[in-house]
């Protein structure tokens, strides 16, 4: 059956971190927080980043998504947990490749991220994927900003 | 006569083709629908014979591209039962039908402090228009609530229905839930009340026999490309007594009489209303998906899509986990299902469908308000059209079977 295809997409890695998310909920003291939406399917997140002496100590996320977005998002937590920003910034370019079908030199540092280089076959969902990431980068580029990004811009 | 639609299927050339290793079943025509050749035929015939400007040369082309063009709105006319062509505005589809009205009528009657309703199960396209004519005017944007089932509150909107009540622009079918509402009844309650009443139509005239004089309705906008046209080409119908109070929303050729250095007169109707140089081969696609529509016949069109929901809605009942939305009623709804599995998001079960081949659409479908109601994120969505067979159906039940059974696989 065709539905065998979508093994590419759903690895049961990834099924699993949508079943039982890590890190979703709500930090008690953030540092910095941002809200991100994709305006043409109305998925929104939340993430928050506990950030000291440069290193990202805690991070949680909440919101609501289909499957990819929220095991992307869950995934992402436990990839940028302990790394300094310009790791969790590094990781995040190189999510943006292997998500397009690209190569990147480090990819035992996505850990299970790496499971959604699937998406690079579904590219209507490739978005789904990036959401989560899209909003790290924006929470560790603007510190200052404590609420919504408003939406993913459409070349994103 | 009853509609064959494998035989039907053989005149859309995109249906034929083979999606991720699996037919094409388009379950997606409330988006948009699919172009029969003889549309296709139509809109190639239109620039390879008769291509100019409309109503301005003086030459055979111009002629013929006039006459073709004016011909295509005589056929809405007939196909809408309006009493004059005069009241056939082209537009480029049922967003610019109603943002015209918004402006226009808006002007013309909406003062701050009136009244302006519309129903939760509006279309974005027939909420902000609206919405942003409220904001400018200082009048209130009044909602009618719906019942559980999914149908427009009556009683509710008959309370609200006042004489604060300048404009009531409701859907004729909804574009979620399928539901076909009462709009002759509501025109003489908004009458009674010295309302205008507004239809949007665009899910309405694809699918079922329209008569606009029956209906009252003072304007009625519907979309060429969800009943087999072009896309870039729609309608808006208004009463003559309206059209000739209304002023004109966009200025330029061909919609004028005498223009002078401080001011400009305009054209009759319905040309007053078309700035510009208009879509001819649009209009003209336009009038050969009439054209057909009508030799499959309006009431057979009707009749199959209440046959598809009256089959799909209780298979759909009996699988364990699926939602449906919307009246449970056949006989209350168009071939519009849109539904949700189990705890699955609509985006995880659109891409499912589609490794079945299956074209279904998944999201909000512009109509946020709606899904904020009903307290839900998003739906898929099924939506069935002529050309849509019983193996068709029958593989959207089987795509939810599998799509069940791939998610529980690998959740449990």
């Amino acid at each position: 059956m065709a539905l065998t295809k979508l093994d590419q997409l759903y690895r049961a890695v990834i099924l699993d971190h949508s079943k039982n998310p890590r890190h979703r909920g709500v930090l008690d003291q953030a540092t910095t927080q941002i809200e991100l939406n994709n305006p043409t399917c109305g998925d929104v997140i939340q993430i928050q980043l506990l950030v000291e002496d440069g290193i990202v100590k805690d991070a949680r996320f909440e919101g609501s998504g289909c499957t990819i977005a929220m095991s992307s998002a869950s995934m992402m937590t436990e990839a940028i947990i302990g790394k300094t920003e310009a790791e969790a910034l590094k990781l995040a370019a190189d999510f943006s490749q292997v998500v397009q079908g690209k190569a990147v030199e480090n990819e035992e540092a996505l850990g299970d991220a790496m499971m959604l280089s699937g998406v690079s076959k579904f590219p209507a969902r490739i978005k789904c994927a990036t959401l989560s990431w899209k909003a790290l980068e924006i929470a560790l580029q603007d510190k200052d900003n404590q609420g919504t990004a408003g939406q993913l811009k459409h070349d994103e | 006569m009853t509609v064959n639609e494998e035989k039907l299927k053989q005149d859309f050339p995109i249906l034929s083709q083979i999606v991720n290793d699996e037919p094409l079943v388009y379950l997606d025509n409330a988006a948009t629908t699919q172009k029969p050749r003889q549309v296709l035929d139509a809109v190639v015939q239109y620039y390879e014979t008769a291509n100019a400007n409309v109503h301005r040369g003086v030459h055979t082309l111009a002629a013929r591209a006039t006459e073709q063009y004016e011909g295509a709105r005589e056929t809405v006319r007939r196909f809408i039962h309006a009493e004059e062509t005069a009241e056939v505005l082209f537009t480029r589809g049922t967003t610019t039908s109603l943002n015209w009205l918004a402006q226009s009528l808006g002007d013309a009657v909406v003062e701050a402090g009136d009244e302006i309703l519309i129903s939760y199960m509006e279309h974005h396209s027939n909420i902000i228009p609206w919405q942003q004519l409220a904001k400018r005017k200082q009048a209130k944007l009044v909602y009618i609530e719906l019942t559980k089932d999914g149908q427009l509150d009556l009683a509710d909107a008959k309370a609200k229905i006042t004489e604060k009540t300048k404009i009531v622009a409701l859907t004729h079918v909804s574009n979620v839930l399928g539901v076909i509402n009462p709009i002759k009844e509501l025109t003489k309650w908004a009458h009674a009340k010295g309302a205008v009443m507004v239809v949007d139509g665009a899910q309405a005239v694809p699918h079922m026999p329209v008569d606009v004089q029956a209906l009252d309705a003072d304007f009625y906008a519907f979309s060429g490309h969800k009943m087999l046209a072009p896309t870039g080409i729609g309608v808006l119908y208004g009463k003559r007594v309206w059209l000739e109070r209304l002023a004109p929303v966009e200025f330029g050729g061909e919609m004028i009489d005498f223009v002078y250095e401080q001011d400009s007169t305009w054209k009759e109707l319905p040309w007053k209303f078309e700035a510009g140089t208009p879509n001819m081969s649009g209009a003209i696609g336009l009038a050969a998906a009439i054209d057909y529509l009508e030799a499959i016949g309006m009431e057979n069109i009707f009749a199959q899509e209440q046959a598809v929901a009256a089959y799909l809605l209780p298979k759909l009942a009996a699988i364990d986990g699926v939602t449906v939305y919307g009246p449970k009623d056949a006989s209350l709804r168009t071939g519009v299902i849109s539904f949700n599995i189990d705890e699955l998001h609509p985006h995880d079960v659109a891409t499912a469908f589609d490794m079945e081949g299956v074209a279904v659409r998944a999201g909000h479908h512009c109509a946020q308000p709606l899904m904020r109601y009903m307290d839900l994120a998003a739906t898929a969505r099924a939506s069935f059209y002529v050309y849509n067979t019983q193996a068709d159906a029958d593989k959207f039940i089987d795509a939810i079977q599998k799509t069940k059974e791939f998610f529980s696989y690998g959740l449990n």
